[in-house]
């Protein structure tokens, strides 16, 4: 079986600052602007040039970080790249992703749930190593892939679960659906339906966090915005659109590109003119980095940089994680379209099967540690599952509440008083 | 907290030069108006700007205003002597717009501006000049030629704290920014469950202008009034213009605020002091017996000429400003339809459900009792506006129309 951690099989562009020169050449990517060193660590990575690409994806090796850190470890004392504690905490969050995740989906078969629910099952390395990064204060933008992401930036369980079942205790009220999730306490900002929706709203939170810094003063003001989306949405007009005006204004967000290969059932390669996503951010002014999204390590490497750039005001960042779903598009789709193969080779890479592999080998947790988590998250699932389902469903009365923030929107009656003062509103219609 | 004015005398310049000159109103001076004491906090009994006092208000109407909106006094004009000569000031509908821009940018730092060419170039109608030297680059921001995307960022900014005001350079170039307006800025309030608010105003000029063409020519009211969550209003003089601005900004909705092209040029005298103008309320314009003529925007002026051929033949038209596109002022209206029995709806809209067509609905819903005859509604032909003077012309309603309408009505 192969190792997750050595797999080398992806490009990453490391970051020679030759502000003078520009090339075309596609195995180096020049900065225009000079900053500082970004990404100290991706030296280990070998300039590559692939100038094909096949449907095998990559042909080249590269020395992934983690291989380095082994090596180094049998010469000398290990510099591991995280600590057990960590270790430990990452364990859990992608334990927790994918046990929601199959909980989902049991439901969905026993009627819980309904519509277009979409599961995250193999990406969890993206939305851990990425969002455990974060602040509280920081904003998260997904897409309709979203429980994972919610659950990583600490949305209860229970609350999501209860979303999904459609109850008033769901964290937007029912009103949301596996599409919508929704934490002002935790800022998470959705949740969209349509692909890249939200990368105008994530720019716009960036846009929020310069202006209180600059504007309003607030000099400690350094939060930071990540844009969660997919290999589809990089052909969208909202995604260039949003790079941009992100590297124009020097916005403090990342543009995290969950690369899983596939759009429903429209190949990656099929649609895109030039594939390699992480290219289009120098286009823009930005840096643009591919990591391997199947090794939770390296994106929280990268992750750490992207973040640390825009906090300390330095711009945006494109990553482009090449991760891949394990599950169809959408509990609706057969998914019979991917190579059986494809799919093998995936799941030999279960980013919580390296991880695990990884915490044993440095001996950082043991396999009853590991355990105990995996059992703690069950009792998680199991207890959001009966929360939602003892949960109450939305009574009528909830129906108008919150199309307006003030509801004064709804208007005058012919009576003359305001609509919503009317206490008989809520079981009438809401027409103008 | 009610909104309230000392009336204005306003007396509307006749607008533009143009050979097809549609835009001959003047309003008349008002008569020495009477004076009304200012107290703090309290309900101003509405001076309407033609000089005729609404008296209407009843007690829950009353009590209805006074709920939302509280007009600042100035102090020093508290003498009830001295309001019959009160001054004001006189300006532009777009120097109007652009004061009560800045007097809330003043008020609140989180207000913001974007748009294309908001800032250095002071906006395509000089609504935001002179604001990017005041407030900076970032507060009036000049974006890029993006529309979706930075309607989207300002919605993004809305959602964690910002006041942003978004201009369309035309009201047609929201169509880009449609996905973000119909799919955020209306529906995420409700979809996260009322966690986050869009205080957000789009406001732009739209409407059919002198010779523009078919796409700047575009009546976008009629494509956004369906989206749930959304609030609209259109101005169409100088006081109600900087009173909408004002009530739209400090609106935890969303609002769009529609302006017109042809309208930014009228003059009228607006009080000093602190107002706004409620964003659900209609205004009355003409008071009278016969008829209800409901209009908003550039058609008011329309109206106006019209029915001063109308008084000349013996009409008593009714004419109110609807001013708030969604959601209707059913009470304004109602109580109108209930006096006159006749209703003309006189828009700029297409006839293809426009807002004519959603009102005539919501009259006929509300106050089908009360009608003596069916509804009539004047809207613009359902054609792409056309380039040619006299082709144009003939796209919208015109005065003689708006008289031949209410002949036939009153019959």
């Amino acid at each position: 079986m192969a190792t997750a951690f050595s797999t080398a099989k992806f490009s990453t562009q490391p970051f020679p600052l030759n502000p003078t020169s520009t090339t075309s050449h596609d195995s180096s990517i020049v900065f225009a602007r000079p900053t500082s060193q970004f990404l100290g660590s991706t030296r280990k990575f070998r300039l590559t040039s692939s100038s094909k690409f096949n449907l095998s994806r990559r042909s080249k090796t590269v020395v992934a970080v983690s291989d380095v850190v082994k090596q180094k470890k049998s010469k000398s004392s290990p510099s591991l790249l995280i600590t057990k504690e960590e270790g430990l905490d990452l364990y859990e969050d992608m334990v927790l992703g994918r046990a929601f995740e199959d909980m989902c989906a049991q439901m969905y078969y026993r009627g819980k749930m309904f519509g277009f629910v979409h599961l995250y099952n193999g990406q969890e390395a993206v939305s851990t190593g990425f969002i455990k990064l974060l602040k509280q204060q920081d904003s998260v933008v997904s897409t309709y892939r979203d429980h994972v992401h919610a659950l990583s930036k600490g949305v209860p369980a229970r609350a999501v679960m209860s979303e999904l079942f459609g109850k008033t205790t769901g964290c937007c009220r029912g009103q949301g659906g596996s599409m919508h999730m929704f934490s002002r306490e935790h800022n998470l900002l959705g949740g969209f339906a349509f692909i890249g929706e939200g990368i105008p709203v994530a720019t716009g939170a960036a846009f929020t966090s310069k202006y209180k810094r600059e504007v309003l003063k607030e000099a400690d003001c350094d939060h930071v915005t990540l844009a969660f989306f997919g290999d589809g949405t990089c052909n969208n007009g909202q995604f260039f659109e949003c790079l941009n005006m992100a590297a124009l204004w020097k916005l403090p967000i990342v543009f995290v590109v969950e690369n899983n290969l596939w759009a429903i059932g429209m190949s990656h390669l099929r649609a895109t003119s030039d594939p390699h996503i992480y290219k289009k951010g120098p286009a823009f002014g930005m840096p643009g980095i591919h990591v391997d999204g199947m090794d939770v390590l390296k994106v929280r490497e990268v992750a750490k940089e992207a973040i640390g750039r825009a906090r300390r005001g330095e711009g945006p960042t494109l990553v482009e994680c090449e991760t891949y779903r394990f599950r169809g598009h959408s509990l609706a789709d057969p998914d019979e379209l991917r190579d059986p193969a494809e799919k093998a080779r995936y799941a030999a890479r279960d980013p919580i099967t390296a991880l695990k592999k990884y915490l044993i080998e440095n001996s950082l947790a043991s396999e009853a540690e590991l355990k105990t988590i995996e059992k703690k998250i069950d009792e998680v699932v199991e207890d959001a599952v009966e929360f939602a389902d003892e949960s109450p469903v939305p009574s009528r009365s909830q129906l108008l509440e919150n199309v307006f923030a003030d509801p004064k929107g709804f208007g005058i009656g012919p009576d003359g008083r305001y609509r919503c003062e009317d206490p008989k509103f809520t079981e009438g219609t809401a027409h103008v | 907290m009610a909104t309230g004015f000392h009336g204005v005398g306003a007396a509307v310049a006749a607008l533009s030069s143009s050979p097809s000159n549609s835009f001959d109103s003047k309003k008349l001076l008002c008569s020495p108006r009477r004076s009304f004491p200012v107290r703090k906090g309290a309900s101003f009994v509405a001076d309407r700007s033609d000089g005729s006092v609404n008296l209407d208000l009843n007690p829950k109407a009353r009590r209805a205003q006074q709920l939302i909106v509280n007009a600042v006094a100035n102090k020093a004009d508290s003498s009830p002597a001295s309001s019959s000569s009160k001054p004001g000031h006189e300006l532009l509908l777009f120097e109007a717009l652009r004061e009560g821009l800045e007097e809330e940018m003043d008020r609140d730092p989180r207000v913001c501006v974007m748009g294309e060419d908001v800032g250095h170039y002071g906006g395509s109608y000089k609504v935001t000049r002179g604001l990017a030297e005041k407030f900076g680059d970032l507060r009036v921001l000049d974006t890029p030629i993006a529309e979706n995307s930075f309607t989207g960022m300002g919605i993004g900014a809305a959602m964690t704290g910002l006041r942003p005001v978004v201009e369309g350079m035309n009201m047609g170039f929201l169509l880009l920014a449609f996905n973000q307006i119909s799919n955020n800025c209306g529906m995420l309030h409700y979809t996260s469950g009322g966690q986050f608010t869009i205080p957000i105003v789009i406001r732009g000029p739209g409407g059919v202008g002198r010779q523009l063409g078919a796409e700047h020519s575009q009546r976008l009211e009629s494509y956004f009034q369906s989206i749930p969550g959304i609030q609209m209003v259109a101005c169409s003089t100088p006081y109600n213009a900087k009173g909408l601005m004002k009530a739209a900004i400090r609106s935890e909705n969303p609002v769009i605020l529609f302006e017109h092209v042809l309208l930014y040029n009228l003059k009228e005298r607006i009080p000093d002091e602190d107002y706004i103008c409620n964003l659900e309320e209609a205004e009355m314009v003409r008071p009278g017996e016969h008829v209800t003529i409901l209009t908003y925007s550039r058609m008011r002026y329309h109206v106006m000429q019209a029915a001063k051929t109308l008084v000349n033949k013996g009409y008593d038209p009714e004419v109110i400003d609807i001013r708030s596109l969604k959601p209707f002022d059913l009470h304004t209206i109602g109580n109108s339809v209930k006096k006159t029995h006749r209703v003309l709806i006189v828009e700029e809209c297409m006839r293809t459900g426009g807002i004519g067509a959603s009102l005539t609905a919501a009259i006929t819903e509300n106050f089908h009792d009360y009608l003596d005859t069916p509804i009539m509604c004047l809207s613009s032909q359902d054609v792409p506006t056309p380039y040619a003077g006299t082709l144009e012309e003939w796209t919208v309603v015109q005065p003689a129309q708006i008289v031949t309408a209410v002949e036939q009505l009153c019959k």
